[in-house]
């Protein structure tokens, strides 16, 4: 045998592994191939990125689990599925990019729908609860937003509204990376405010050790916040079935109902969403 | 410079969808500027400082005075014992709160900013190192050399200032750069008291604009073109100054 039919002969083998090697990957990822619902059901959990110390949307009890309207609304999605809940701590910097790597297979933790995010990531409609950012300052010093033009205010990093708030006010949002941090210097008078969700700051003010301090504003720009999905997952299987019960739990009264036993004290966008939501059955009766 | 290079960015956002938003809109520039040149300010006063602790505490710890040693050796062991970002909270939050403070109608201005808490926190964590760094460099200058000046009839200061810091600043050189440049790095922990830096910059901008990875890219390239050009300054000085002889 000569070299030239030796190396013939390697090269055809090659060839034919490679070709097998390829025709059973592809045959392989055919069979794998399955919707974003399997793939949950097949796993038997669904992971859903929340917010950590979000009260009342999402927080720890004693035992360090998490509880709230948010955890109570995906503990839902994972009933419906028939599948177990699991709680993965995101934060405002991360949660888009947990849901891109795959580390959670649905948001909800209180995201701010937002054209920038529409492109990132499937946002579901309807929404699920809704705030505005507002102040917090000690009782007296601030009457209108005017009251902030020149002065710092204190906030959290992030947060979308703090270049809108900074450029309409004149004010310089100084950002902390949690809101135990912006709270503190509040109190400690490095600013004149504390700029954060509405929902946020009447939890806060409910507390003892915020005693002569209070709202004195309406929000700023009301955005409902939207759970979220990959934006490949929004018109799939999965995706129509977050929609739904998106859709069923604001006609059925059950995010009223959470927000009652959950103390939720502004309610008047909950409502209206269910106004809205709730067909009128009256018809029936005829 | 920005009308220049605007058009650019703008053409690669739309073709290839990396958003440089820094270099394409007039405020997320202004913002990026910014926030780079409070950073290299930061840089610049926190070297400055922690040079003046080494030199300061290295000199100390040779002192007669016992309280003085004692005093210096908490502080070394105080600082380098606990990271950065817990002091530089520490500084901001336990010890700003009690610091005196000017009424400006609403809200107090503190006497020291953030700016300056960070500068002093950050400037102290490289002093400490530094301290050790000159005191290795002090004890490589032979006894037989500051014996010889004493002879010559130079008091303390002179010995220190004329003999062994020269010599001593020229064998710790290798490690005081590297703890600059560690330094340096360093001053990117200031975005959590809020100090108004790159980083803190590119964070809030990353925020609105949902551009992580182009932002993040961003940050890594000023950081490492920062620390390159002073890395290159640092070799250019060390070649400056070397006397024959002496730490080869």
């Amino acid at each position: 045998m000569n070299i030239r039919s030796l190396e013939n002969k390697r090269f055809v083998n090659l060839a034919c592994k490679l070709s097998i090697f390829t025709a059973a990957i592809a045959v392989g990822h055919e069979a794998v191939a399955s919707s974003k619902l399997d793939q949950i059901q097949e796993e038997g959990v669904i992971r859903v990125g929340v917010l950590d110390d979000f009260k009342p949307f999402s927080f720890r009890d004693t035992s360090g689990n998490m509880q709230g309207i948010s955890v109570e609304l995906a503990k839902d999605v994972a009933n419906t599925l028939g599948v177990e809940f699991e709680p993965v701590v995101v934060t405002s910097a991360n949660r888009m990019q947990f849901l891109d790597q795959g580390r959670i297979d649905l948001i909800i933790a209180g995201m701010s729908d937002r054209p920038e995010r529409r492109e990132k990531v499937g946002i579901i409609e309807p929404s699920y609860g809704a705030s505005g950012p507002t102040l917090m300052a000690k009782e007296g010093v601030i009457e209108t937003w005017e009251d902030i033009s020149g002065k710092p205010v204190c906030g959290k990093q992030g947060a979308f509204y703090n270049s809108l708030i900074e450029r309409e006010f004149g004010t310089t949002v100084v950002a902390f990376t949690g809101n135990a941090e912006a709270k503190a210097a509040l109190r400690a008078g490095r600013c004149i405010a504390w700029l954060y969700d509405d929902a946020g700051i009447i939890n806060t003010l409910v507390s003892e050790d915020w005693q002569g301090y209070e709202m004195p504003v309406d929000p700023k720009y009301v955005n409902p916040w939207a759970m979220a999905v990959l934006k490949d997952e929004l018109e799939s299987s999965y995706g129509t079935l977050v929609t739904g019960l998106a859709y069923r739990w604001h006609a059925s009264g059950k995010i009223q109902e959470l927000a009652k036993e959950w103390d939720l004290q502004a309610t008047s966008w909950i409502d209206q969403m269910h106004d809205k939501m709730k067909q009128d059955t009256s018809y029936l009766e005829y | 410079m920005f009308d220049i290079i605007a058009p650019l960015f703008l053409e690669i956002h739309k073709t290839t969808g990396l958003n440089f938003v820094t270099f394409y809109d007039p405020y997320e520039y202004g913002r990026f500027i910014s926030g780079a040149g409070k950073s290299l300010q930061l840089m610049l006063y926190t070297l400055c400082l922690s040079l003046i602790i080494g030199v300061l505490g290295a000199q100390a710890q040779t002192s007669k005075s016992k309280m003085l040693r004692g005093g210096v050796e908490i502080y070394v062991q105080a600082f380098r014992n606990t990271p950065v970002m817990i002091q530089l909270l520490f500084f901001y939050f336990a010890i700003g709160g009690i610091g005196p403070v000017i009424d400006a109608g609403g809200y107090y201005e503190p006497l020291i900013p953030a700016f300056g808490w960070a500068v002093i926190a950050i400037g102290l964590f490289g002093g400490a190192y530094n301290v050790e760094i000159f005191r290795s460099g002090i004890e490589a200058v032979p006894a037989s050399t500051t014996q010889a000046a004493k002879s010559l009839g130079m008091n303390k200061w002179q010995v220190f200032s004329r003999i062994t810091l020269p010599l001593a600043f020229r064998v710790s050189f290798p490690s005081l750069g590297t703890n600059l440049i560690s330094l340096a790095k360093t001053t990117s922990f200031a975005y959590v008291i809020a100090v108004p830096e790159v980083t803190y910059m590119l964070n809030q901008i990353w925020a609105d604009n949902v551009n992580v990875p182009e932002m993040i890219f961003l940050l890594f390239l000023f950081y490492f073109t920062v620390i390159t050009a002073l890395s290159i300054f640092l070799n250019w000085l060390e070649s400056r100054i070397t006397i024959p002889g002496v730490g080869k």
